[in-house]
């Protein structure tokens, strides 16, 4: 077994070890930390796919900001998972059913998979010969595939009017910065020197 | 290469300009005092663009390398979509100001969802599909919760978020599948390397999970278990635009990914959209029989005739593409008609939504009833109502495929469908006397239930010419 195939086995095991103990955890915080080892893994099995450029992002992106996010909902909101888990003993068995006819069909589709003849000839995106695959991404997204990444730009315009909407309220009586009048506050307005007499206060 | 692209674009790029700087300018100015006109505003805008997709649309125009299609059917699909999403928009906007729900992010999200529909029935590929279902979908999901301290409106949003992002992810496995097979998510490549015939069990099982995510989309059963609690919980406007153009859209889409990328393989697919047919007109016409409350009623009406539809899709033919078109131009007219007279139903300046508050309606305002009881005949199918020509036409699309079981069943749901519907009616008509609903002041209202149920009646001499229109869209789909 060459070295290649033995890091590919061993990322492989590590990312659906990761993702059964995700699901199964007890606490958790421990099921976020199996995540964040399922992302590592599959991070390095791009990297043996020659995707550096994706692997680094899965890190940057999913362990570095979303796992870490989830780390400090989990934490800091008050959620009792051992209610929530409470149903699930009752689904379990048609949950594990689904699961096994699932299981068997893709076995069926992966076992006489066909791919076209014509496959291979109709591939869009092959990455180019002597151009490192960052570049080649950036190719694609903002010049093949520029209409998808406006409208993924767009999908994330609504995702943040969305949360403003549902969750923004204006409140009252809270005191808000106003930085026009701060700065044009003058200092003859904004001070009144009293001359004090002495023994008589204000 | 881009220019020529963005030109094709324009209708869609003009859409996200606009609902761009409208946020822009509602921020910076009035916020949600400036709803009401942005609402006007919006809904002028649609109509623009769809006149104007109406007079310049001419022939087929691929965009993106064949990721964008601008064609006669998507050119239809589009027209449908933004007329009545501006119909919804003026028709919710005085109920939505009385109850101070008019953020002025309402006009702007529906804006934003509409982009998305359009890209849905112009996608040439895999990947535009989804993002356009997402754009769409997303702006949904915050409109049903817009009322966001209602828990009602909540719960909806909640649902169909976490039962959208399940269909997302059936459709997801489901085109990744397909890119294994045929290399490519282009809907020309898929169909090129489809063949003719069988398709290969991974195909089958890649196709078969995208018209599961697609089916929920438009609710078909047994992917709507859905529909009736957010068409519930959400805001009585949001519902009317439900019902309307997110429905043509998934409906338009559905019929483009199964006859651009998929074409070749009919017989494969024609049995899934007969079975999610029947089910769904079986369980639309039973289900809805014990409903009290009009929006759920509605709801399951609603999944009744995405049944009758797709039994134009299943059909499998530029006729039956053409009966699928034909039915949901009428069905989203019934529908804008239907909520206009629901949007009305009030007592003491409340909503009401049970049926039993329409109990002798027909003595207090007759006009309207009997405006109503055309809408209604229409929904059921009864001749010589437009409604009823819509089923002709996918039923007789249905038996010219071979399908002749399919149209029986059809037929009989029609049947036991049409109780409710007429139930409504006898309330009108012959109920009991009881609490008298407020009399409707809202003259757009009244305008849009008087327009739908005029076009009803009018429309049975030449169904307003939307025959050679259709058929053109049709046959450019398979083309």
């Amino acid at each position: 077994m060459s070295i290649a195939a033995l890091a590919f086995y061993l990322f492989a095991i590590c990312v659906i070890a990761g993702g059964l103990f995700t699901v199964i955890s007890r606490n958790p915080v421990h099921s976020v930390l199996w995540l964040i080892l399922a992302f590592l893994s599959s991070a390095g099995l791009f990297v043996l796919l020659g995707a550096e450029f994706v692997a680094m992002l899965l890190i940057i992106v999913y362990v570095g900001a979303v796992a870490v996010l989830f780390l400090f909902v989990v934490m800091m909101l008050d959620v009792d998972f051992a209610e929530l888990k409470a149903g699930m003993a009752q689904y379990l068995p048609v949950a594990l059913l689904i699961g096994v006819i699932l299981l068997m069909q893709l076995g069926m589709a992966v076992g006489v998979w066909q791919v076209s003849d014509m496959a291979e000839a109709q591939r869009a995106a092959v990455t180019p010969e002597g151009v490192e695959n960052t570049a080649a991404l950036g190719h694609l997204i903002y010049d093949q595939y520029f209409l998808l990444f406006q409208l993924a730009g767009l999908i994330l315009l609504v995702a943040m009017i969305g949360a403003i909407v549902l969750t923004l309220r204006h409140r009252k009586d809270i005191k808000r910065q106003n930085v026009l009048e701060q700065m044009w506050r003058d200092p003859a307005k904004a001070m009144d020197l009293k001359d004090v007499k002495p023994g008589q206060g204000l | 290469m881009i220019q020529a692209d963005l030109n094709i674009i324009l209708p869609e790029i003009l859409l996200a300009i606009f609902a761009m700087l409208a946020l822009l300018g509602a921020v910076y100015t009035s916020k949600d005092k400036s709803a009401p006109m942005l609402t006007w505003g919006t809904a002028a805008v649609f109509l623009a663009v769809a006149a104007w997709i109406g007079i310049n649309g001419e022939g087929v125009n691929t965009a993106f390398g064949g990721m964008f299609n601008d064609d006669a059917f998507a050119r239809f699909a589009k027209i449908i979509i933004l007329v009545s999403a501006a119909a919804v928009l003026v028709m919710g906007q005085e109920y939505m100001t009385r109850r101070g729900m008019l953020r002025f992010e309402y006009p702007i999200l529906v804006t934003l969802s509409v982009v998305g529909m359009m890209v849905m029935v112009s996608a040439g590929d895999l990947m535009a599909l989804y993002m356009g279902l997402e754009l769409q979908s997303l702006a949904l999901y915050v409109v049903a919760s817009i009322r966001r301290d209602s828990v009602k409106s909540t719960e909806a949003g909640l649902k169909y978020f976490v039962l959208g992002a399940l269909s997302s992810g059936l459709l997801l496995f489901g085109a990744s599948l397909v890119y294994g097979f045929a290399g490519t998510t282009l809907f020309s490549g898929i169909i090129a390397a489809a063949g003719e015939g069988h398709a290969p069990i991974g195909l089958l099982i890649g196709l078969t999970l995208v018209a599961s995510g697609l089916a929920f989309k438009v609710s078909a059963v047994p992917f709507h278990m859905w529909t009736p609690d957010v068409y519930e919980g959400s805001p009585t406007p949001v519902t009317a635009f439900f019902a309307t153009a997110p429905k043509m859209a998934a409906m338009g889409l559905f019929a483009r990914v199964l006859h651009d990328a998929f074409g070749g393989v009919v017989g494969d697919w024609q049995q899934i959209i007969a079975l999610l047919s029947v089910l769904s007109m079986f369980l639309g016409a039973v289900a809805a029989i014990g409903q009290t409350n009009i929006k759920r009623l509605m709801a399951y009406s609603s999944i009744a005739h995405m049944g009758y539809a797709l039994m134009g899709l299943a059909a499998g033919t530029a006729f039956g593409v053409q009966a699928l078109l034909i039915y949901m131009a009428i069905y989203v007219t019934m529908s804008v008609g239907t909520f206009a007279f629901i949007l009305t139903m009030e007592k003491d300046g409340q909503p009401v939504t049970d049926i039993s508050a329409l109990n002798m309606y027909a003595k207090r305002e007759p006009g309207k009833a009997l405006a109503v009881l055309i809408l209604m005949f229409s929904l059921a199918g009864v001749p010589p109502l437009v409604g009823f020509f819509g089923k002709l036409y996918v039923l007789r699309a249905a038996y010219e495929a071979g399908l002749a079981w399919l149209a029986v069943l059809g037929v009989i749901a029609s049947v036991i469908g049409a109780f409710y519907y007429l139930r409504i009616v006898y309330y009108m008509y012959f109920g009991e006397e009881g609490e008298a609903l407020d009399k409707g002041k809202s003259p757009v209202l009244w305008v849009m239930l008087m327009g739908s149920a005029a076009i009803m009646l009018v429309g049975v001499v030449n169904l307003f010419g939307i025959e050679a229109p259709a058929l053109v869209a049709a046959e450019t789909l398979l083309r």
